[in-house]
């Protein structure tokens, strides 16, 4: 009798796994371009962090969705109070950190109060000024309060820096991150891959996938290669250079070209003379096609901008027209400012392709109008080190990827130097206001002042080329934050 | 033999001592600060206030130099800045892949060089070392990436044999690991072997004019025998010479290679650490490097030794 049963389990057993082996598939090779230098996305700016960890091993109270909507996350719903001061989560229960420890209230208010403290390197803490205390109410709700209504402040909770984590561990999310999301950490092979595996007992929807590799390509000749040999089913941000024809006529792959939050601007040192003459960058301004430009910097790819604002954002307003490229008219602006017989200056170019062949371009364009570019190439330690912090430049090509950061216009000491008082009264306003459309009205002014001052040559907007799997389905075609959300990823059957 | 081995050891040492200095401060010149650059341009002063200090970059430089200095020898190479991981963790990760790879390559470069060299030498100016040496012309003439890279579109995405690169790590076991590491290891040896082949064949036709070789010949020795018996023998200085220079070279300067597949090695780890401005780690790899270039030298001088009883007699 005994003997039967075995025999029948056995039957059993290997009828399961040969139907789990028609199944699809549950394992994926994801390529990354650049490895992150830790793993904890509170503590560095790096894209490259929240690109392996976000929504995937962490979560936030918030999160950003593809769409670049806010959606609730760890926090189930919240109230806000009447003057927009204070905010109540309520947080989903049950919920446990991959180290089997549980997620309550004090983990909020851990999270929150390390990324203000004082010794905090939170590469965003910025985001957190505006708070004042974090209390916990009971286990499952958490109640924080500004010191002054902030407008952002549920998207803000959505970002990568801004992810719950445990006291418990923490200190040693940098090289073994313990989150609450639906795949938790496995091992870290450096310089090689990151691997990930699906969390036994994840809160949320479950997710499709079973083992997820990261795997580091940081040469593009090489990570085409890894793509049509299938050693790797998905490259979210593909540096294909000239190779995207070839694999767009791969039936085996897709290709897809979306948006990004990068905002590509020719940036101007707007106190340095003569760049401090309103004049002088309206001339470079319409000296600049930027087309020819796109086509040069992006592979044609790149959406037109005509102010600081991603076209895919509700808020755009479409200001690419303000000035034409014209070169009569840039030359008749550089003789309203006395420099009709042109004048010499520098650009530093970053080493991504986009400003490395865009300024090739610009500087060609600038030379019709008699505007002679000495154009340097330098390193990103050396351009975050002279051009960024040191503002020893005259004009540099980068893209700003952080979303919503229009306000960088308004900082005071920003690399571009720029001032105006309306501007800023508009950013200040914005800072405190809630209401969708009042925002939406606020930014469109903004835009338009930004537009016409010039204080950056608005160029394009970075394109996001995705290679995987023609079988792949649920990866992101827009990237609204820098991330690679797996949750919703699975095999095609 | 023993004061010759003492004295070679004594300049190694102080040459170690120079190069920590040259290496310190060479990098401490170049701009860049590595705080900025892992918190990004939206970094707030005090955040990066506090990460300067959590690195000790707030500390004098004379200060650090001999803090480094003095932890070099325990072995302590200091931790990462970016990585947060002792800087000698990192290099074991990162020398189990280099190692191999240069002992590989090394291997399969001598072993294809050497029958070459004595075969084209032995038929000197005839048709078959005109093709030998114009297959090593070829060899020299190619870059090694662009050989690579037609390596991995026929072995990898054509006929699916290996991977198109990565490394699997030898946990996944000995197999998986090597075969990652075949076209990576004849893409550095094909070039190698091809210098090592023209050597061996010029310093062979030279020992093949000399006197005594005539004389074993005359004494009725057979051709194949004062060949590789008496002739290659004597040619071998220049050869281990060259061998020297290319394993140094094979363990630092495969970066290329280490980038087209995307292997984890040293070459990598050193060029990633420079753009990441991880000064720490580049000075600890680099001292390494400077140790490995010291002892291959010293070993190589020794081998002249072996291969030449006269050498011994001398010192």
């Amino acid at each position: 009798m005994q003997m039967w049963t075995k025999i029948l389990a056995a039957t059993a057993l290997a009828l399961a796994s040969s139907t789990g082996a028609m199944a699809a598939r549950t394992d994926l090779v994801v390529g990354v371009v650049l490895e992150p230098p830790h793993l904890d996305p509170t503590a560095g700016a790096a894209a490259a962090i929240d690109e392996v960890l976000y929504a995937n091993v962490f979560e936030g109270l918030t999160r950003i969705s593809a769409q670049g909507e806010v959606l609730p996350d760890l926090a189930e719903s919240w109230t806000v109070s009447d003057d927009g001061k204070s905010y109540t989560f309520k947080l989903h229960t049950g919920v446990k950190f991959h180290d089997g420890t549980d997620f309550t209230a004090d983990d909020v208010k851990f999270s929150l109060d390390r990324a203000r403290a004082e010794g905090s390197t939170n590469a965003q803490k910025g985001l957190f000024a505006a708070i004042d205390t974090v209390e916990v109410v009971d286990p499952a709700t958490v109640k924080v309060t500004l010191k002054n209504p902030q407008g952002l402040f549920l998207y803000n909770m959505g970002v990568g820096d801004a992810v719950i984590v445990a006291p418990e561990s923490a200190d040693g999310n940098k090289e073994k991150p313990i989150g609450t999301g639906p795949f938790k950490f496995d091992s870290w092979a450096k310089g090689s891959s990151i691997k990930l595996s699906k969390a036994q007992g994840y809160w949320g929807d479950p997710v499709a996938l079973e083992k997820v590799e990261f795997r580091i390509i940081p040469d593009a000749a090489a990570s085409i290669p890894a793509l049509l040999s299938g050693d790797v089913q998905a490259f979210p941000n593909a540096p294909v250079g000239d190779a995207l024809a070839q694999l767009q006529s791969d039936p085996r792959l897709k290709v897809v070209i979306g948006s990004t939050e990068g905002e590509t601007v020719l940036s101007i040192n707007n106190k340095k003379p003569p760049f401090d003459k309103l004049e002088v960058r309206q001339a470079i301004a319409s000296a600049i096609d930027r087309k020819a430009v796109i086509d040069a910097a992006s592979n044609g790819l790149g959406q037109p901008i005509g102010s600081f604002m991603s076209p895919a954002n509700p808020a755009y307003v479409d200001l690419t027209g303000t000035y034409p490229q014209d070169v009569a008219k840039a030359k008749e602006y550089l003789k309203a400012a006395g420099l009709e017989n042109g004048f010499n200056a520098t650009i530093k170019l970053p080493p991504p392709a986009y400003a490395r062949l865009g300024g090739e371009v610009i500087a060609a364009q600038l030379r019709e109008i008699g505007v002679n570019l000495e154009i340097i190439p330098v390193e990103w330690a050396d351009w975050l080190s002279k051009v960024f912090t040191d503002k020893d430049y005259d004009l540099t090509i980068v893209s700003h990827t952080e979303p919503n950061d229009i306000d960088i216009f308004s900082r005071p000491g920003y690399y571009f130097q720029y001032e105006n008082p309306e501007f800023n009264k508009l950013i200040e306003e914005l800072g405190v206001t809630n209401d969708d459309a009042k925002r939406k009205e606020i930014l469109a002014a903004a835009q338009k002042i930004l537009a016409h001052d010039v204080p950056a040559v608005f160029l394009f907007e970075l394109p996001k080329i995705g290679v995987w799997d023609a079988k792949l389905e649920g990866m992101w075609e827009n990237a609204p934050i820098q991330a690679t959300d797996l949750t919703k990823v699975k095999w095609a059957e | 033999m023993t004061a010759y081995i003492l004295k070679r050891l004594l300049i190694g040492i102080a040459t170690l001592v120079v190069a920590s200095v040259v290496v310190f401060s060479m990098l401490e010149i170049v701009p860049g600060d590595p705080a900025r650059l892992m918190l990004g341009i939206n970094a707030t002063d005090d955040a990066l206030q506090a990460l300067r200090q959590q690195m000790g970059l707030d500390q004098p430089l004379v200060w650090r130099y001999l803090e480094w200095a003095s932890g070099l020898l325990t072995l302590d190479f200091g931790r990462s800045y970016t990585y947060s991981v002792p800087v000698i963790d990192l290099i074991a990760e990162r020398i189990v892949v280099s190692l191999p790879l240069a002992v590989i390559a090394l291997v399969m470069s001598t072993a294809i060089a050497i029958p070459v060299g004595v075969f084209s030498a032995s038929r000197r100016g005839r048709p078959a070392d005109t093709i030998s040496m114009g297959a090593t012309q070829f060899g020299v003439a190619v870059p090694n990436f662009w050989f690579a890279l037609l390596l991995i579109y026929i072995f990898a995405v054509w006929l699916r044999l290996v991977p198109a690169g990565g490394f699997p790590g030898w946990s996944a076991g000995v197999w998986p690991a090597l075969t990652a590491l075949i076209l990576p290891a004849v893409a550095l040896a094909l070039p190698q072997a091809a210098i090592l082949a023209r050597v061996t064949r010029s310093s062979l036709l030279e020992v093949l004019g000399e006197d005594y070789i005539r004389t074993a010949r005359a004494k009725g020795i057979p051709y194949r025998h004062v060949l590789w018996r008496h002739a290659l023998r004597n040619a071998l200085i220049p050869v281990v010479t060259i061998l020297g220079l290319q394993f140094a070279f094979l363990l630092a300067g495969t970066i290329i290679i280490e980038n087209v597949f995307y292997l984890p090695g040293l070459g990598r780890l050193v060029f990633q650490a420079i753009t990441q401005r991880d000064l720490i780690v580049v000075e600890g790899v680099v001292m390494l490097l400077v140790a490995a270039v010291i002892v291959v030298n010293l070993l190589v001088d020794l081998s002249y030794a072996l291969v030449d009883p006269r050498l011994r007699a001398n010192r």
